[in-house]
């Protein structure tokens, strides 16, 4: 099983060097919507410091939701989607592979670069790390449960949209938890719970979202 | 063996197909004959299991495929209207991940010798975007020949093929069924393995003549 894990990690990874435009427009557009805040407001570093959190995570969350599109579609329209669909291999554990190797193209590097662009909000080294963390556990929640949208809208017109309507009410949870731990950490109330609140919904995640999206899929394929 | 009993399709809301029963056991072809849009598709792939019968069942060694869907997979190829190799991959690259999938992993000298087979040779390692939609469906019919399943399900395979290919695929496919193994195909060209000791099905409505 973890040789199937491998090779389509693998593959999405090749495929994704050999085509990496479509991996930087997630990236760039996180960047430029953060970089924008501090130039529109001014530099006001108490506002800047308040903002931070929310900022950060409401474009990680639309990063994400931009980045959902590619997720299914190409392996969609080329036919090896249904292919995956008829080898021996449960269908969750393809998806769970799928769903890694796309959090590990658009999701890791946003996180890795976080703590950079949170020099621009005068965060401090800690709330930097708390950001980190916050993003590391909350991104990859984010990807499993856009999924399950992704897998649903496949091969709709318009499917784009659909699919923002259909995820934003369950990527509130994680936004507003995912914000509040570094909102906690600059106010001094401690972001444990947040942190652990986060944990936990990138576990269930983990566990529920693959069977959905499995079963998406066999609906879309039809 | 396979069977099917009493399969209905309705899309949409047009019935496909009802009542279809017909067998198929080792050692048999199957030719499935209709005008377009008739439903032959939507049939083969309901066999695989992609699509929910409306009625009825498809059985494989006598019980329910859509039961035992890991088990049945392992014993069936599909090879369908779409390629479904990745244009950005090499012609290598996409035959072992595909063999890899289905479980029956190849290294790269018999992948590398396949599609030499299957007359690639000095393409295996472009990227397929680079290749010609023939060529494209070389690439994706050599996982045949490494492909030990004794179920093929082909969905017109010769289209887009030269006269070489298709003369190639011919006594592959004919070794296969010879072999002991099964295949149901679809095709509009007249090739001369569908005459002869073959089963065949038609599907529709409409008369040979008939537009």
């Amino acid at each position: 099983m973890f040789e199937i894990i491998r090779t389509i990690i693998n593959r999405d990874l090749t495929l994704a060097m050999r085509r990496r435009s479509d991996v930087m427009t997630t990236l760039f557009f996180f960047v430029i919507v953060v970089s924008l805040f501090p130039l529109g407001i001014g530099p006001e570093l108490n506002t800047l410091r308040q903002i931070a959190p929310g900022v950060f995570w409401v474009a990680a969350l639309l990063a994400s939701m931009l980045a959902l599109e590619k997720l299914f579609a190409a392996d969609f329209e080329d036919g090896t989607l249904e292919q995956m669909l008829l080898t021996p291999q449960p269908v969750f554990v393809l998806v769970l592979a799928k769903v890694f190797a796309h959090w590990l193209i658009t999701g890791v590097p946003l996180v890795l670069l976080s703590p950079l662009l949170g020099l621009q909000y005068d965060l401090g080294a800690e709330t930097l790390g708390v950001l980190l963390l916050s993003l590391l556990l909350g991104t990859p929640a984010l990807s499993l449960i856009g999924a399950i949208g992704a897998a649903l809208t496949l091969g709709l017109r318009g499917g784009g949209v659909l699919v923002s309507l259909l995820v934003l009410p369950l990527y509130i949870p994680v936004l507003i938890f995912g914000a509040g731990a570094v909102e906690a950490n600059v106010s001094g109330l401690g972001e444990t719970g947040h942190l652990l609140m986060l944990g936990a919904m990138l576990l269930l995640a983990l566990v529920a979202a693959p069977l959905a999206t499995s079963a998406a899929l066999r609906i879309s394929a039809e | 063996m396979l069977e099917v009993a009493n399969l209905e399709c309705i899309r949409g809301d047009r019935r496909l197909f009802s009542g279809l029963n017909f067998e198929l056991a080792a050692g048999e072809l199957l030719h499935l004959h209709g005008h377009n849009g008739s439903g032959k598709t939507t049939l083969l792939r309901t066999i695989c299991g992609l699509i929910t019968p409306t009625d009825g069942e498809v059985r494989w060694q006598g019980e329910n495929v859509r039961k035992q869907r890991d088990d049945f997979a392992r014993e069936l190829v599909y090879i369908g209207h779409k390629n479904a190799i990745k244009a950005d991959l090499t012609g290598t690259e996409n035959l072992r991940i595909a063999c890899q999938l289905d479980g029956m992993p190849v290294s790269v000298k018999q992948a590398w010798e396949a599609l030499e087979k299957m007359g690639l040779r000095g393409h295996e390692d472009l990227p397929v975007r680079v290749l010609s939609q023939g060529q494209k469906k070389r690439v994706a019919l050599a996982r045949l020949l490494l492909n030990k399943s004794p179920l093929w399900i082909l969905d017109e395979p010769f289209t887009a093929l030269d006269k070489a290919a298709v003369a190639y695929l011919q006594t592959v496919i004919q070794a296969h069924v010879a072999g002991g193994g099964m295949a149901i195909l679809t095709t509009h060209q007249e090739v001369a393995l569908t005459r002869g000791q073959v089963k065949s099905l038609r599907l529709g409505w409409k008369r040979d003549g008939d537009v």
